[in-house]
């Protein structure tokens, strides 16, 4: 109860903080136009009711908390998930592809991993191209992988889950390769005196020791996948997904539409990295681990 | 009369050097050494002396650079394939995600011993330390003393001749230690092992060993061997008779005469 409370108090405050910013902000950056509307209308207004045009613009430049809170309920809670305006459903095409994409990632990471710790050839040759694979500006690569796959046939889910692929596997890959390495040298000796095969090494010491280090890596890379699908769905042409409705909203300045699909998009962030976290601990858990 | 027991080890001219960034590091110069079944064989010297290195030179952890070994009559690192020991580390060095039956089990599964089997062996072992009760525990859940006995367990679990125990309680307080030993000493008589045992205490040494190998280093040798005298029933207060007393001042003694306490 205590560490609830403990938690909850700073939290708000922060949260409130940045809501009172964000409302002065909104008035500072939104004025310009207003007072450029009211000239031309011949309208005087007193402070109190300028404010309040400020914060009620059907297209401002930064939009007031509750028009976003007000947008993203309306689209999540009142219309149907089928609806091309709810948020439900453009976050549920997102997060299929960063699921697969996901999933892809992780397997392809551990997959680099795994070789780079048994194979010498891979270790000196595969870690500088995986560093650089992630140096080139993923929106340049994006629309490569797309016009290449569609020339194929290839269209769709997999495209954007391969694009969320390229940002996940990276950090698995790292995180991996470490924790593979993890198991102390005693721990090592230890296999040895047994006359352990590498096999049994490796499923037997390697992999458990890298549990940790694999969860740690799997919050980062799933939070890359999100940001590989919305990615994924702006020069794809995507008609559906938060990416979609970010492109959608910013053709039309619909600047309260983009808001609330981050929003959208940073909830489910929020969401899958709990879920990473959650599962982490229950594995955690049933490998033994103290309780923290 | 201990010639007539096969050896175990045996070590003739044996030498290790390393190769550092420093230049070489002599460990191990000239060692000869035999040790014959049942004993038990301390080796006890300042760091840097080679005590360590040996025993892992007898486990095939390093290789010798110079001389000869065998282990049970083969190399060391047959003796190894064969699993002919069972080795005991500084620190108890459990799996954390295993529990301590599955830590005693993890060589019987590398040997791939089937399961009802495992299942006795493990109860045997776990009795032997007087660990039985904490099948179920995760190492964290256990005193350091306890985590030791289980690792020792471990390395009695597929019953090898030869316990080969790397300062096992050198990382625990005296009482625990005291305690520790004595069981020790316990476990000993009762299943007629070899071994050998690294440590920098020479209480512990004289109290556990049929024989004390004093070591020096620079180069890491030899420089004493020491039969111990006393009777094969040693109870703790046995520490307190000018017998043993004379023997830890033997070994002193050693230490001294291979300037282990020069500076």
């Amino acid at each position: 109860m205590d560490s609830l409370r403990a938690k909850i108090i700073p939290v708000t405050t922060i949260l409130l903080g940045i809501v009172v910013a964000w409302y002065v902000l909104a008035v500072f950056m939104n004025a310009p136009f207003q007072r450029d509307l009211d000239r031309r209308g011949n309208v005087t207004s007193g402070t109190i009711e300028f404010i309040g045009k400020t914060l009620s613009q059907p297209k401002p430049i930064v939009p007031a908390p509750h028009q976003v809170a007000e947008n993203v309920f309306e689209n999540t809670f009142l219309r149907k998930i089928t609806s091309n305006r709810s948020l439900v459903y453009h976050a549920g095409i997102t997060l299929a592809s960063t699921m697969m994409g996901f999933a892809f990632g992780t397997a392809l990471g551990i997959l680099i991993a795994v070789g780079i710790v048994h194979v010498l050839a891979l270790d000196r040759s595969l870690m500088p191209w995986i560093i650089a694979s992630q140096t080139i500006p993923i929106l340049a690569i994006a629309p490569m992988i797309i016009v290449v796959l569609a020339a194929i046939g290839i269209t769709g889910l997999l495209p954007k889950a391969l694009i969320s692929t390229y940002l996940s596997f990276f950090p698995v890959a790292v995180g991996m390769v470490k924790g593979l390495r993890s198991p102390e040298i005693m721990h090592l000796d230890l296999m040895h005196t047994y006359n352990a095969s590498a096999w049994q090494t490796f499923w037997k010491l390697r992999v458990p020791a890298s549990v940790p280090f694999l969860f740690a890596s799997m919050k980062v890379a799933i939070a890359a996948s999100l940001v590989g699908a919305i990615v994924g769905e702006l020069p794809t042409g995507a008609v559906a997904g938060i990416g979609a409705k970010l492109l959608n909203a910013s053709y039309f300045s619909n600047t309260i539409d983009m808001w609330a699909a981050l929003v959208a998009g940073s909830v489910v962030a929020l969401l899958l990295v709990g879920l990473v976290g959650f599962a982490g601990r229950i594995v955690d858990r049933s490998m033994g681990a103290r309780p923290a | 009369m201990r010639e007539a027991s096969p050896a175990v080890v045996s070590a003739s001219k044996l030498g290790l050097t390393f190769q550092t960034n420093d230049g070489p590091v002599q460990a191990l110069s000239d060692v000869d050494l035999t040790i014959s079944k049942g004993e038990f064989v301390s080796f006890i010297g300042p760091s840097g002396c080679g005590k360590t290195t040996f025993l892992r030179v007898i486990a095939d952890l390093e290789k010798a650079t110079a001389g000869t070994i065998s282990v049970n009559g083969m190399t060391p690192e047959q003796a190894r394939m064969k699993r002919a020991y069972g080795y005991v580390f500084q620190a108890a060095a459990l799996y954390p995600w295993r529990t301590i039956e599955r830590n005693v089990a993890l060589p019987l599964e590398i040997i791939g011993m089937p399961n009802a089997e495992q299942a006795e062996r493990i109860r045997r072992t776990l009795d032997l330390v007087n660990l039985t009760g904490f099948e179920k525990k995760y190492p964290w859940q256990l005193s350091g003393g306890m985590q030791q006995r289980a690792s020792i367990a471990r390395a009695l679990a597929f019953d090898a001749d030869l316990l080969l125990m790397d300062e096992p309680f050198g990382a625990l307080d005296e009482i625990v230690r005291d305690h520790l030993n004595q069981q020790l000493l316990e476990l000993w008589e009762r299943t007629n092992k070899t071994i050998c045992f690294v440590t920098h205490s020479i209480p512990e040494a004289v109290y556990l060993s049929t024989r004390i190998i004093v070591m020096s280093p620079r180069p890491g040798r030899v420089t004493d061997v020491i039969e111990s005298t006393l009777p094969k029933e040693r109870p703790l207060d046995i520490r307190e008779t000018p017998e043993f007393l004379a023997i830890a001042a033997r070994v002193r003694d050693g230490l001294r005469a291979g300037h282990s306490y020069d500076d």
